[in-house]
Protein backbone atom coordinates (compact mmCIF):
# COMPACT_ATOMS: atom_id res chain seq x y z
CA UNK A 1 0.00 0.00 0.00
CA UNK A 2 1.37 3.59 -1.15
CA UNK A 3 1.14 6.25 1.07
CA UNK A 4 1.15 10.13 0.43
CA UNK A 5 2.29 12.63 2.94
CA UNK A 6 2.41 16.13 2.27
CA UNK A 7 4.95 18.14 3.78
CA UNK A 8 5.06 21.99 3.97
CA UNK A 9 7.75 24.51 4.28
CA UNK A 10 7.03 27.28 6.59
CA UNK A 11 8.52 29.57 9.43
CA UNK A 12 10.28 27.43 12.18
CA UNK A 13 8.16 27.31 15.46
CA UNK A 14 10.77 28.88 17.20
CA UNK A 15 11.36 32.10 15.01
CA UNK A 16 9.53 34.71 16.60
CA UNK A 17 7.50 36.83 14.38
CA UNK A 18 7.69 40.05 13.05
CA UNK A 19 5.04 42.03 11.38
CA UNK A 20 6.21 44.44 8.66
CA UNK A 21 5.50 47.55 9.78
CA UNK A 22 3.51 48.89 6.61
CA UNK A 23 0.95 46.21 7.12
CA UNK A 24 1.92 44.03 4.23
CA UNK A 25 2.25 41.30 6.02
CA UNK A 26 4.97 39.17 8.44
CA UNK A 27 8.74 39.11 7.18
CA UNK A 28 9.74 35.53 6.38
CA UNK A 29 12.63 36.70 4.10
CA UNK A 30 16.08 35.35 5.97
CA UNK A 31 14.44 33.64 8.75
CA UNK A 32 15.04 30.21 9.59
CA UNK A 33 12.65 27.63 8.23
CA UNK A 34 11.50 24.14 8.65
CA UNK A 35 9.13 21.55 8.06
CA UNK A 36 5.58 21.53 9.15
CA UNK A 37 6.03 20.50 12.63
CA UNK A 38 2.72 18.34 12.14
CA UNK A 39 4.15 17.46 8.62
CA UNK A 40 7.34 15.60 10.81
CA UNK A 41 4.73 14.00 12.56
CA UNK A 42 2.92 12.87 9.64
CA UNK A 43 6.20 11.32 7.88
CA UNK A 44 7.01 9.63 11.48
CA UNK A 45 3.92 8.00 11.52
CA UNK A 46 4.30 6.74 7.58
CA UNK A 47 7.88 5.15 8.32
CA UNK A 48 6.23 3.71 11.86
CA UNK A 49 3.35 1.59 9.18
CA UNK A 50 5.98 0.93 6.75
CA UNK A 51 8.39 -0.67 9.13
CA UNK A 52 5.20 -2.53 10.54
CA UNK A 53 4.48 -4.12 7.12
CA UNK A 54 1.49 -2.34 6.21
CA UNK A 55 2.95 1.09 4.34
CA UNK A 56 5.19 -0.62 1.05
CA UNK A 57 5.89 2.79 -0.70
CA UNK A 58 5.89 6.47 0.57
CA UNK A 59 6.03 9.33 -1.49
CA UNK A 60 6.75 12.75 -0.04
CA UNK A 61 4.65 15.79 -1.59
CA UNK A 62 5.41 19.82 -1.25
CA UNK A 63 3.35 22.82 -3.19
CA UNK A 64 5.75 25.87 -3.18
CA UNK A 65 9.07 27.08 -5.11
CA UNK A 66 12.73 26.14 -5.50
CA UNK A 67 13.40 26.30 -1.44
CA UNK A 68 10.84 23.72 -0.76
CA UNK A 69 13.49 21.11 -2.02
CA UNK A 70 15.36 20.97 1.12
CA UNK A 71 11.60 20.43 2.95
CA UNK A 72 11.42 16.84 0.88
CA UNK A 73 15.05 16.32 1.11
CA UNK A 74 14.07 16.31 4.73
CA UNK A 75 11.19 13.84 3.92
CA UNK A 76 13.43 11.72 1.95
CA UNK A 77 15.99 11.51 4.98
CA UNK A 78 12.85 10.51 7.43
CA UNK A 79 12.60 7.32 5.34
CA UNK A 80 9.93 8.86 2.16
CA UNK A 81 11.23 6.54 -0.65
CA UNK A 82 10.95 8.89 -3.30
CA UNK A 83 9.36 12.73 -3.96
CA UNK A 84 6.94 15.42 -6.01
CA UNK A 85 7.78 18.70 -5.77
CA UNK A 86 4.25 20.68 -7.08
CA UNK A 87 6.65 23.40 -8.47
CA UNK A 88 4.87 26.63 -7.77
CA UNK A 89 6.14 30.25 -6.92
CA UNK A 90 3.63 32.17 -4.63
CA UNK A 91 1.09 31.71 -1.52
CA UNK A 92 -0.83 28.91 -2.31
CA UNK A 93 -4.13 28.66 -0.51
CA UNK A 94 -5.94 25.28 0.92
CA UNK A 95 -8.18 24.90 -1.59
CA UNK A 96 -5.94 25.07 -4.33
CA UNK A 97 -3.31 22.83 -2.16
CA UNK A 98 -5.87 20.25 -1.71
CA UNK A 99 -7.07 20.12 -4.99
CA UNK A 100 -3.18 19.65 -6.11
CA UNK A 101 -3.14 16.73 -3.64
CA UNK A 102 -6.19 15.49 -4.67
CA UNK A 103 -4.89 15.01 -8.03
CA UNK A 104 -1.67 13.72 -7.00
CA UNK A 105 -3.27 10.73 -4.84
CA UNK A 106 -5.49 9.97 -7.85
CA UNK A 107 -2.58 9.52 -10.01
CA UNK A 108 -0.21 7.46 -7.60
CA UNK A 109 -3.54 5.61 -6.84
CA UNK A 110 -1.95 5.81 -3.63
CA UNK A 111 -4.56 4.21 -0.09
CA UNK A 112 -3.32 6.70 2.58
CA UNK A 113 -2.56 10.63 2.33
CA UNK A 114 -1.31 11.83 5.32
CA UNK A 115 -1.15 15.35 6.72
CA UNK A 116 -0.62 17.45 9.31
CA UNK A 117 -3.62 18.88 10.83
CA UNK A 118 -2.40 22.61 10.09
CA UNK A 119 -0.18 24.50 8.95
CA UNK A 120 1.72 26.42 12.07
CA UNK A 121 1.90 29.60 9.20
CA UNK A 122 -1.64 30.30 7.78
CA UNK A 123 -2.98 27.80 11.07
CA UNK A 124 -5.92 27.44 8.38
CA UNK A 125 -6.61 23.86 9.48
CA UNK A 126 -8.42 22.75 6.15
CA UNK A 127 -6.28 21.28 3.51
CA UNK A 128 -6.33 17.31 4.45
CA UNK A 129 -10.44 18.08 4.97
CA UNK A 130 -10.55 19.39 1.46
CA UNK A 131 -8.42 16.35 -0.11
CA UNK A 132 -11.13 14.05 1.75
CA UNK A 133 -14.20 15.97 0.31
CA UNK A 134 -12.42 16.53 -3.54
CA UNK A 135 -12.13 12.68 -3.44
CA UNK A 136 -14.97 11.68 -1.82
CA UNK A 137 -12.91 9.85 0.72
CA UNK A 138 -12.79 9.16 4.07
CA UNK A 139 -11.19 11.49 6.61
CA UNK A 140 -10.40 11.21 10.12
CA UNK A 141 -8.42 14.68 11.65
CA UNK A 142 -6.43 14.90 14.73
CA UNK A 143 -5.04 11.54 15.05
CA UNK A 144 -3.42 10.40 18.13
CA UNK A 145 -3.43 7.32 17.24
CA UNK A 146 -3.52 4.95 14.06
CA UNK A 147 -4.03 1.34 13.28
CA UNK A 148 -4.42 -0.29 10.07
CA UNK A 149 -6.04 -3.66 9.27
CA UNK A 150 -6.51 -4.64 5.90
CA UNK A 151 -8.38 -2.11 3.47
CA UNK A 152 -9.71 -0.35 6.84
CA UNK A 153 -7.86 2.22 9.25
CA UNK A 154 -9.10 2.76 12.93
CA UNK A 155 -8.49 6.05 14.25
CA UNK A 156 -8.30 7.79 17.29
CA UNK A 157 -8.82 11.51 17.19
CA UNK A 158 -8.29 14.29 19.99
CA UNK A 159 -11.18 16.34 20.17
CA UNK A 160 -12.64 18.80 22.36
CA UNK A 161 -14.48 16.09 24.39
CA UNK A 162 -11.82 13.48 24.85
CA UNK A 163 -10.95 10.82 22.54
CA UNK A 164 -13.01 10.00 19.53
CA UNK A 165 -12.51 6.42 17.51
CA UNK A 166 -13.87 6.08 14.42
CA UNK A 167 -13.25 3.11 11.75
CA UNK A 168 -12.78 4.57 8.26
CA UNK A 169 -12.30 2.65 4.96
CA UNK A 170 -9.39 3.30 2.65
CA UNK A 171 -8.16 5.41 0.99
CA UNK A 172 -8.98 7.80 3.44
CA UNK A 173 -7.08 11.27 4.79
CA UNK A 174 -5.56 11.02 8.01
CA UNK A 175 -4.08 14.58 9.77
CA UNK A 176 -1.58 14.13 12.55
CA UNK A 177 -2.46 15.85 16.08
CA UNK A 178 0.93 16.66 18.58
CA UNK A 179 0.71 13.04 20.62
CA UNK A 180 0.55 10.57 17.17
CA UNK A 181 4.17 9.82 17.86
CA UNK A 182 7.43 11.48 18.79
CA UNK A 183 8.96 12.06 15.61
CA UNK A 184 12.63 10.43 15.15
CA UNK A 185 16.07 12.27 15.38
CA UNK A 186 17.49 12.36 11.77
CA UNK A 187 21.03 10.35 11.62
CA UNK A 188 23.58 12.27 9.11
CA UNK A 189 23.80 8.82 7.35
CA UNK A 190 20.49 8.90 6.41
CA UNK A 191 20.61 12.78 5.57
CA UNK A 192 23.31 11.68 3.31
CA UNK A 193 20.78 8.76 1.62
CA UNK A 194 18.22 10.98 0.75
CA UNK A 195 20.58 12.87 -1.07
CA UNK A 196 20.36 10.29 -3.54
CA UNK A 197 17.03 9.31 -3.42
CA UNK A 198 14.53 10.71 -6.95
CA UNK A 199 12.84 14.21 -6.88
CA UNK A 200 9.81 14.45 -9.60
CA UNK A 201 8.71 17.82 -10.08
CA UNK A 202 5.85 18.82 -11.87
CA UNK A 203 3.51 21.80 -12.32
CA UNK A 204 -0.17 22.46 -11.55
CA UNK A 205 -0.76 22.43 -15.04
CA UNK A 206 0.86 19.41 -15.25
CA UNK A 207 -1.64 18.05 -12.48
CA UNK A 208 -4.76 19.41 -14.40
CA UNK A 209 -5.22 22.00 -11.79
CA UNK A 210 -6.82 25.66 -12.41
CA UNK A 211 -5.56 27.42 -8.59
CA UNK A 212 -8.57 28.40 -7.15
CA UNK A 213 -9.79 32.39 -6.45
CA UNK A 214 -8.08 33.12 -3.25
CA UNK A 215 -8.67 35.12 0.11
CA UNK A 216 -7.37 38.66 -0.73
CA UNK A 217 -5.45 39.69 2.21
CA UNK A 218 -5.93 43.21 2.48
CA UNK A 219 -3.85 44.25 5.89
CA UNK A 220 -1.56 42.56 8.38
CA UNK A 221 -1.23 44.18 11.77
CA UNK A 222 0.63 42.57 15.15
CA UNK A 223 -1.98 41.43 17.57
CA UNK A 224 -2.82 44.42 20.28
CA UNK A 225 -0.18 44.34 23.15
CA UNK A 226 -1.16 43.96 26.88
CA UNK A 227 -0.30 46.30 29.18
CA UNK A 228 2.83 45.64 31.56
CA UNK A 229 1.36 43.95 34.50
CA UNK A 230 2.74 44.00 37.93
CA UNK A 231 4.89 41.68 39.98
CA UNK A 232 4.49 40.29 43.64
CA UNK A 233 6.50 38.83 45.97
CA UNK A 234 3.98 36.86 48.48
CA UNK A 235 0.72 35.22 48.20
CA UNK A 236 -0.85 37.83 50.69
CA UNK A 237 0.05 40.65 48.03
CA UNK A 238 -1.29 38.05 45.27
CA UNK A 239 -4.50 37.82 47.02
CA UNK A 240 -4.47 41.29 47.34
CA UNK A 241 -3.54 42.43 44.00
CA UNK A 242 -6.61 40.45 42.97
CA UNK A 243 -9.28 41.47 45.11
CA UNK A 244 -8.57 45.05 44.58
CA UNK A 245 -9.19 44.31 40.70
CA UNK A 246 -12.44 42.55 41.86
CA UNK A 247 -11.28 39.30 40.54
CA UNK A 248 -11.70 37.11 43.66
CA UNK B 1 -29.24 40.61 1.60
CA UNK B 2 -26.85 37.92 3.35
CA UNK B 3 -28.73 34.83 4.49
CA UNK B 4 -26.40 32.62 6.96
CA UNK B 5 -26.52 29.28 7.92
CA UNK B 6 -24.92 28.09 11.54
CA UNK B 7 -24.69 24.68 12.04
CA UNK B 8 -25.26 23.31 15.45
CA UNK B 9 -22.56 21.38 17.55
CA UNK B 10 -24.83 19.86 20.49
CA UNK B 11 -23.87 16.52 22.21
CA UNK B 12 -26.57 14.49 24.32
CA UNK B 13 -29.69 16.60 23.28
CA UNK B 14 -27.61 20.33 24.49
CA UNK B 15 -26.69 22.51 22.18
CA UNK B 16 -22.92 23.40 22.37
CA UNK B 17 -22.46 27.23 23.94
CA UNK B 18 -20.57 27.65 20.98
CA UNK B 19 -23.11 28.28 19.07
CA UNK B 20 -24.19 31.40 20.58
CA UNK B 21 -21.35 32.93 19.90
CA UNK B 22 -21.16 31.85 16.23
CA UNK B 23 -24.72 33.25 16.14
CA UNK B 24 -22.97 36.65 17.53
CA UNK B 25 -20.42 36.14 14.27
CA UNK B 26 -22.97 36.15 12.22
CA UNK B 27 -24.66 39.38 13.48
CA UNK B 28 -22.03 41.22 12.79
CA UNK B 29 -22.99 40.33 8.90
CA UNK B 30 -25.89 41.15 9.02
CA UNK B 31 -29.30 39.75 7.45
CA UNK B 32 -31.31 36.47 7.88
CA UNK B 33 -29.30 33.94 10.61
CA UNK B 34 -30.39 30.13 10.54
CA UNK B 35 -29.52 27.74 12.68
CA UNK B 36 -29.89 24.06 10.86
CA UNK B 37 -29.58 21.17 13.78
CA UNK B 38 -28.23 17.73 12.17
CA UNK B 39 -29.52 14.58 14.80
CA UNK B 40 -31.08 11.36 14.81
CA UNK B 41 -33.67 13.49 16.55
CA UNK B 42 -33.20 17.05 16.66
CA UNK B 43 -36.18 18.58 18.16
CA UNK B 44 -34.53 19.10 21.75
CA UNK B 45 -31.48 20.55 20.30
CA UNK B 46 -33.72 22.91 17.52
CA UNK B 47 -35.28 24.36 20.39
CA UNK B 48 -33.02 25.25 22.43
CA UNK B 49 -31.39 26.52 18.79
CA UNK B 50 -34.77 28.68 18.61
CA UNK B 51 -34.22 30.90 21.68
CA UNK B 52 -31.05 32.26 20.50
CA UNK B 53 -31.11 35.85 20.01
CA UNK B 54 -30.82 37.01 16.50
CA UNK B 55 -31.80 33.42 14.82
CA UNK B 56 -34.73 33.75 12.81
CA UNK B 57 -35.38 29.91 11.73
CA UNK B 58 -34.36 26.80 12.85
CA UNK B 59 -34.14 23.79 10.25
CA UNK B 60 -33.97 20.61 11.39
CA UNK B 61 -32.71 17.94 10.13
CA UNK B 62 -33.70 14.03 11.49
CA UNK B 63 -31.91 10.99 9.92
CA UNK B 64 -30.38 8.26 11.76
CA UNK B 65 -27.20 8.49 9.98
CA UNK B 66 -26.65 11.72 12.26
CA UNK B 67 -26.76 10.48 15.18
CA UNK B 68 -23.18 11.21 16.20
CA UNK B 69 -21.38 14.02 14.25
CA UNK B 70 -19.43 12.57 11.54
CA UNK B 71 -18.23 15.19 9.49
CA UNK B 72 -18.02 13.16 5.53
CA UNK B 73 -21.54 12.42 6.78
CA UNK B 74 -22.58 15.82 7.52
CA UNK B 75 -21.33 17.71 4.84
CA UNK B 76 -23.64 16.58 1.37
CA UNK B 77 -26.20 17.29 3.65
CA UNK B 78 -25.22 20.65 4.71
CA UNK B 79 -24.61 21.51 1.23
CA UNK B 80 -27.64 20.55 -0.25
CA UNK B 81 -28.98 22.67 2.37
CA UNK B 82 -26.94 25.27 1.96
CA UNK B 83 -27.59 25.56 -1.91
CA UNK B 84 -30.85 27.21 -0.78
CA UNK B 85 -29.86 30.12 -1.34
CA UNK B 86 -27.55 30.79 1.55
CA UNK B 87 -24.43 33.64 1.39
CA UNK B 88 -22.67 32.37 4.60
CA UNK B 89 -21.71 29.17 5.94
CA UNK B 90 -20.51 29.82 9.50
CA UNK B 91 -19.60 26.95 12.03
CA UNK B 92 -18.00 27.27 15.71
CA UNK B 93 -14.62 27.12 15.97
CA UNK B 94 -14.12 23.75 17.65
CA UNK B 95 -12.93 20.48 16.64
CA UNK B 96 -16.09 19.73 15.27
CA UNK B 97 -16.25 22.59 13.31
CA UNK B 98 -12.72 22.19 12.35
CA UNK B 99 -13.13 18.88 11.14
CA UNK B 100 -16.33 20.30 9.26
CA UNK B 101 -16.11 23.20 7.88
CA UNK B 102 -13.44 22.67 5.02
CA UNK B 103 -15.31 19.54 4.07
CA UNK B 104 -18.55 21.79 2.84
CA UNK B 105 -16.63 24.58 1.57
CA UNK B 106 -14.10 21.72 -1.14
CA UNK B 107 -17.57 21.10 -1.84
CA UNK B 108 -18.83 24.15 -2.59
CA UNK B 109 -15.50 24.61 -4.57
CA UNK B 110 -14.75 28.09 -2.20
CA UNK B 111 -11.62 28.40 0.25
CA UNK B 112 -12.87 28.95 3.97
CA UNK B 113 -11.92 31.34 6.30
CA UNK B 114 -10.88 29.58 9.43
CA UNK B 115 -11.01 31.69 13.31
CA UNK B 116 -12.67 34.20 12.07
CA UNK B 117 -12.12 37.14 14.93
CA UNK B 118 -14.22 40.73 13.69
CA UNK B 119 -16.31 40.71 11.16
CA UNK B 120 -16.14 43.89 8.83
CA UNK B 121 -18.86 43.05 6.97
CA UNK B 122 -20.50 40.71 4.08
CA UNK B 123 -16.66 39.57 2.58
CA UNK B 124 -14.20 41.13 5.35
CA UNK B 125 -12.79 39.30 8.05
CA UNK B 126 -10.21 39.53 10.73
CA UNK B 127 -8.59 36.11 11.28
CA UNK B 128 -5.08 35.39 12.99
CA UNK B 129 -2.13 33.62 11.82
CA UNK B 130 0.97 32.41 13.19
CA UNK B 131 0.03 31.51 16.50
CA UNK B 132 -2.01 34.68 16.48
CA UNK B 133 1.49 37.10 15.94
CA UNK B 134 -0.31 38.74 13.47
CA UNK B 135 -4.33 39.41 12.77
CA UNK B 136 -5.07 39.59 9.01
CA UNK B 137 -7.50 41.31 7.34
CA UNK B 138 -9.46 39.06 4.34
CA UNK B 139 -11.55 39.78 1.95
CA UNK B 140 -13.33 37.09 0.18
CA UNK B 141 -14.06 35.90 -3.37
CA UNK B 142 -17.23 35.32 -4.95
CA UNK B 143 -19.32 32.66 -3.95
CA UNK B 144 -20.87 30.89 -0.51
CA UNK B 145 -18.40 32.43 2.53
CA UNK B 146 -17.76 29.06 4.61
CA UNK B 147 -16.19 30.43 7.95
CA UNK B 148 -15.08 29.46 11.30
CA UNK B 149 -15.95 31.14 14.40
CA UNK B 150 -13.27 31.91 16.53
CA UNK B 151 -15.35 31.57 19.96
CA UNK B 152 -13.13 33.36 22.28
CA UNK B 153 -13.57 36.36 20.53
CA UNK B 154 -17.36 36.85 20.11
CA UNK B 155 -20.13 37.44 23.49
CA UNK B 156 -22.71 34.54 23.40
CA UNK B 157 -26.02 36.04 22.47
CA UNK B 158 -28.53 35.49 24.67
CA UNK B 159 -31.49 33.29 24.94
CA UNK B 160 -34.74 35.46 25.06
CA UNK B 161 -35.42 34.44 21.15
CA UNK B 162 -38.72 32.80 19.94
CA UNK B 163 -37.36 31.48 16.08
CA UNK B 164 -39.83 29.01 14.27
CA UNK B 165 -38.10 25.42 13.72
CA UNK B 166 -38.87 23.71 10.36
CA UNK B 167 -38.58 20.44 9.96
CA UNK B 168 -36.77 19.82 6.24
CA UNK B 169 -35.99 16.72 4.77
CA UNK B 170 -32.31 16.68 2.76
CA UNK B 171 -32.01 13.85 -0.33
CA UNK B 172 -27.94 13.83 -0.08
CA UNK B 173 -26.72 10.42 -0.13
CA UNK B 174 -24.48 10.05 2.46
CA UNK B 175 -21.22 8.00 3.03
CA UNK B 176 -20.83 4.87 4.63
CA UNK B 177 -16.93 4.89 4.37
CA UNK B 178 -16.58 6.67 7.62
CA UNK B 179 -18.44 5.23 11.06
CA UNK B 180 -17.98 6.32 15.08
CA UNK B 181 -17.02 4.09 17.00
CA UNK B 182 -16.64 5.18 20.17
CA UNK B 183 -15.60 8.30 22.21
CA UNK B 184 -14.09 8.37 25.58
CA UNK B 185 -15.32 11.69 26.91
CA UNK B 186 -13.22 13.12 29.70
CA UNK B 187 -16.03 13.33 32.45
CA UNK B 188 -15.42 16.49 34.98
CA UNK B 189 -17.76 18.31 37.29
CA UNK B 190 -15.79 21.38 36.77
CA UNK B 191 -16.34 24.55 34.66
CA UNK B 192 -16.03 23.39 31.03
CA UNK B 193 -12.42 25.09 29.98
CA UNK B 194 -13.96 27.18 26.98
CA UNK B 195 -16.65 28.63 28.86
CA UNK B 196 -15.55 28.86 32.33
CA UNK B 197 -14.63 32.59 33.94
CA UNK B 198 -11.61 31.37 35.70
CA UNK B 199 -8.92 28.99 34.52
CA UNK B 200 -6.17 27.26 36.60
CA UNK B 201 -3.53 25.73 34.36
CA UNK B 202 -1.07 23.57 35.05
CA UNK B 203 2.57 22.85 33.05
CA UNK B 204 5.42 20.60 32.45
CA UNK B 205 6.46 21.75 36.19
CA UNK B 206 4.33 19.72 37.38
CA UNK B 207 6.05 16.69 37.48
CA UNK B 208 3.48 14.09 37.30
CA UNK B 209 -0.65 13.44 37.41
CA UNK B 210 -0.62 13.05 41.44
CA UNK B 211 1.44 16.53 41.70
CA UNK B 212 -1.42 17.56 39.40
CA UNK B 213 -3.78 17.98 42.91
CA UNK B 214 -2.36 20.93 43.82
CA UNK B 215 -4.00 22.82 40.60
CA UNK B 216 -7.08 21.31 41.15
CA UNK B 217 -7.66 21.63 44.50
CA UNK B 218 -6.49 25.59 43.95
CA UNK B 219 -9.26 25.10 40.99
CA UNK B 220 -11.74 23.71 43.29
CA UNK B 221 -11.49 26.46 46.03
CA UNK B 222 -12.02 29.31 43.71
CA UNK B 223 -14.68 27.42 41.09
CA UNK B 224 -12.18 27.09 37.89
CA UNK B 225 -11.35 24.91 35.10
CA UNK B 226 -8.63 23.66 34.62
CA UNK B 227 -5.92 23.52 31.76
CA UNK B 228 -2.95 22.56 30.78
CA UNK B 229 0.09 23.52 28.69
CA UNK B 230 1.35 20.60 25.53
CA UNK B 231 4.38 19.51 27.88
CA UNK B 232 1.54 18.62 30.62
CA UNK B 233 -0.37 16.72 28.79
CA UNK B 234 2.30 15.24 26.37
CA UNK B 235 4.00 13.80 29.42
CA UNK B 236 0.55 12.42 30.20
CA UNK B 237 -0.27 14.58 33.35
CA UNK B 238 -3.46 14.77 32.35
CA UNK B 239 -5.64 14.36 29.44
CA UNK B 240 -5.13 15.95 25.49
CA UNK B 241 -8.76 17.80 26.24
CA UNK B 242 -7.08 20.24 28.55
CA UNK B 243 -4.26 21.59 26.42
CA UNK B 244 -4.59 25.58 26.22
CA UNK B 245 -2.91 26.79 23.16
CA UNK B 246 -2.21 27.42 19.31
CA UNK B 247 -3.32 23.52 18.59
CA UNK B 248 -5.52 23.21 21.90
CA UNK B 249 -8.00 24.91 22.86
CA UNK B 250 -8.24 28.98 22.49
CA UNK B 251 -9.91 30.60 25.78
CA UNK B 252 -10.78 34.01 26.78
CA UNK B 253 -11.51 33.19 30.77
CA UNK B 254 -12.21 36.76 33.38
CA UNK B 255 -8.80 35.27 35.07
CA UNK B 256 -6.23 33.15 33.99
CA UNK B 257 -3.71 31.16 36.27
CA UNK B 258 -0.33 30.13 34.42
CA UNK B 259 1.22 27.68 36.87
CA UNK B 260 4.72 26.41 36.12
CA UNK B 261 4.42 27.29 32.46
CA UNK B 262 7.09 28.73 30.70
CA UNK B 263 5.17 31.22 28.56
CA UNK B 264 6.08 29.26 24.56
CA UNK B 265 3.90 31.69 22.11
CA UNK B 266 1.94 28.53 21.54
CA UNK B 267 0.47 28.77 24.68
CA UNK B 268 -0.04 32.23 24.51
CA UNK B 269 -1.53 31.97 21.69
CA UNK B 270 -4.71 29.92 23.54
CA UNK B 271 -4.81 32.99 26.52
CA UNK B 272 -4.38 36.22 24.46
CA UNK B 273 -8.01 36.94 25.10
CA UNK B 274 -8.20 35.94 28.94
CA UNK B 275 -8.74 39.65 30.75
CA UNK B 276 -6.27 38.94 33.71
CA UNK B 277 -3.77 36.85 33.54
CA UNK B 278 -1.59 35.80 36.16
CA UNK B 279 1.90 34.03 36.57
CA UNK B 280 3.31 31.38 39.19
CA UNK B 281 7.27 30.57 38.04
CA UNK B 282 9.94 30.11 39.72
CA UNK B 283 12.54 31.77 37.18
CA UNK B 284 12.02 35.39 37.22
CA UNK B 285 13.39 35.10 33.52
CA UNK B 286 10.52 32.73 32.17
CA UNK B 287 8.63 34.83 29.23
CA UNK B 288 5.50 34.60 30.56
CA UNK B 289 5.64 36.98 32.69
CA UNK B 290 6.17 39.61 29.69
CA UNK B 291 2.34 39.02 29.37
CA UNK B 292 1.02 38.66 33.02
CA UNK B 293 -0.86 41.62 34.50
CA UNK B 294 0.31 39.77 37.73
CA UNK B 295 3.45 38.00 38.56
CA UNK B 296 4.72 35.84 41.58
CA UNK B 297 8.01 34.11 41.29
CA UNK B 298 8.26 31.29 43.55
CA UNK B 299 7.59 27.36 43.60
CA UNK B 300 4.41 26.14 42.86
CA UNK B 301 4.53 23.07 45.56
CA UNK B 302 4.58 26.12 48.19
CA UNK B 303 3.02 29.34 46.54
CA UNK B 304 -0.22 27.40 45.22
CA UNK B 305 -1.06 25.47 47.98
CA UNK B 306 -0.66 28.42 50.41
CA UNK B 307 -3.25 30.17 47.71
CA UNK B 308 -5.75 27.91 48.52
CA UNK B 309 -5.49 28.40 52.37
CA UNK B 310 -6.10 32.16 51.71
CA UNK B 311 -8.88 32.35 48.80
C1 LIG C 1 3.54 22.69 16.46
C2 LIG C 1 3.55 22.98 17.92
C3 LIG C 1 2.35 23.22 18.53
C4 LIG C 1 2.31 23.49 19.90
N1 LIG C 1 1.11 23.73 20.49
C5 LIG C 1 1.07 24.02 21.81
C6 LIG C 1 -0.17 24.32 22.47
O1 LIG C 1 -1.24 24.33 21.87
N2 LIG C 1 -0.14 24.58 23.81
C7 LIG C 1 1.03 24.59 24.52
O2 LIG C 1 0.98 24.84 25.75
N3 LIG C 1 2.19 24.31 23.93
C8 LIG C 1 2.24 24.02 22.60
N4 LIG C 1 3.45 23.72 22.03
C9 LIG C 1 4.62 23.51 22.89
C10 LIG C 1 5.33 24.78 23.33
O3 LIG C 1 6.26 25.17 22.35
C11 LIG C 1 6.09 24.52 24.65
O4 LIG C 1 6.98 23.45 24.46
C12 LIG C 1 5.18 24.17 25.83
O5 LIG C 1 4.13 25.11 25.93
C13 LIG C 1 5.97 24.13 27.09
O6 LIG C 1 5.19 23.72 28.18
P1 LIG C 1 5.54 24.19 29.67
O7 LIG C 1 5.55 25.66 29.72
O8 LIG C 1 4.63 23.46 30.57
O9 LIG C 1 7.00 23.56 29.88
P2 LIG C 1 8.41 24.27 30.00
O10 LIG C 1 8.67 25.15 28.86
O11 LIG C 1 9.36 23.18 30.30
O12 LIG C 1 8.25 25.20 31.25
C14 LIG C 1 8.15 24.76 32.56
C15 LIG C 1 8.21 26.00 33.45
O13 LIG C 1 8.00 25.64 34.79
C16 LIG C 1 8.86 26.39 35.62
N5 LIG C 1 9.04 25.63 36.86
C17 LIG C 1 9.72 24.48 37.04
N6 LIG C 1 9.59 24.05 38.30
C18 LIG C 1 8.81 24.93 38.93
C19 LIG C 1 8.31 25.03 40.27
N7 LIG C 1 8.56 24.10 41.20
N8 LIG C 1 7.53 26.08 40.58
C20 LIG C 1 7.24 27.05 39.66
N9 LIG C 1 7.68 27.00 38.38
C21 LIG C 1 8.46 25.95 38.04
C22 LIG C 1 10.10 26.58 34.81
O14 LIG C 1 10.82 27.73 35.25
C23 LIG C 1 9.55 26.72 33.39
O15 LIG C 1 9.33 28.08 33.06
C24 LIG C 1 3.51 23.47 20.65
C25 LIG C 1 4.71 23.25 20.01
C26 LIG C 1 4.75 23.00 18.67
C27 LIG C 1 6.06 22.75 18.00
N1 LIG D 1 1.98 24.17 0.14
C1 LIG D 1 1.93 23.01 0.81
N2 LIG D 1 2.92 22.09 0.66
C2 LIG D 1 2.88 20.95 1.34
N3 LIG D 1 1.91 20.61 2.20
C3 LIG D 1 0.91 21.48 2.39
C4 LIG D 1 0.86 22.72 1.71
N4 LIG D 1 -0.26 23.36 2.12
C5 LIG D 1 -0.87 22.55 3.02
N5 LIG D 1 -0.17 21.41 3.18
C6 LIG D 1 -0.50 20.25 4.04
O1 LIG D 1 -1.76 20.47 4.65
C7 LIG D 1 -1.65 20.51 6.07
C8 LIG D 1 -2.64 21.48 6.63
O2 LIG D 1 -2.38 22.78 6.15
P1 LIG D 1 -3.39 24.00 6.37
O3 LIG D 1 -4.71 23.55 5.88
O4 LIG D 1 -2.80 25.11 5.53
O5 LIG D 1 -3.37 24.34 7.82
C9 LIG D 1 -0.18 20.83 6.33
O6 LIG D 1 0.23 20.30 7.58
C10 LIG D 1 0.49 20.11 5.17
O7 LIG D 1 0.65 18.73 5.42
Amino acid sequence: MKALVSVKRVVDYNVRIQVKSDGSGVVTDGVKHSMNPFDEIAMEEAVRLKEKGKVTEIVAVTIGGAKNEETLRTALAFGADRAIHVKEEGEVQPLTAAKAFAAVLKKEEAKLFLAGKQAIDDDANQTGQMVAALLDIAQATFASKVEIDGDKATVTREIDAGLETLEVDLPAVITTDLRLNEPRYLKLPDIMKAKKKPIEAVSFADLGVTPAAGLKTTKTVPPPARSKGIMVKTTDELVEALKSKGLL
Amino acid sequence: MSKILIVAEHAEGKLNGGVAKTVAAAKGVGGEIHVAVFAADAAAVAEQAAKLDGVTKVLAVNNAANANPVAAVLAPQIVEVASGGYTHVFVPGTTFGKDLAPRIAAKLDVQQVSDVMAVHGPNSFDRPIYAGNAITTVETPAGTVVATVRLASFQAVGAGGSASVETVSVGAAVPTHTRYVKLEAQKSERPDLQSAARVVSGGRALGSSENFKVIFDFADKIGAGVGASRAAVDSGYVPNDMQVGQTGKIIAPELYFAVGISGAIQHLAGIKDARTIVAINKDPEAPIFEVADIGLVGDLFQVVPELTGKV
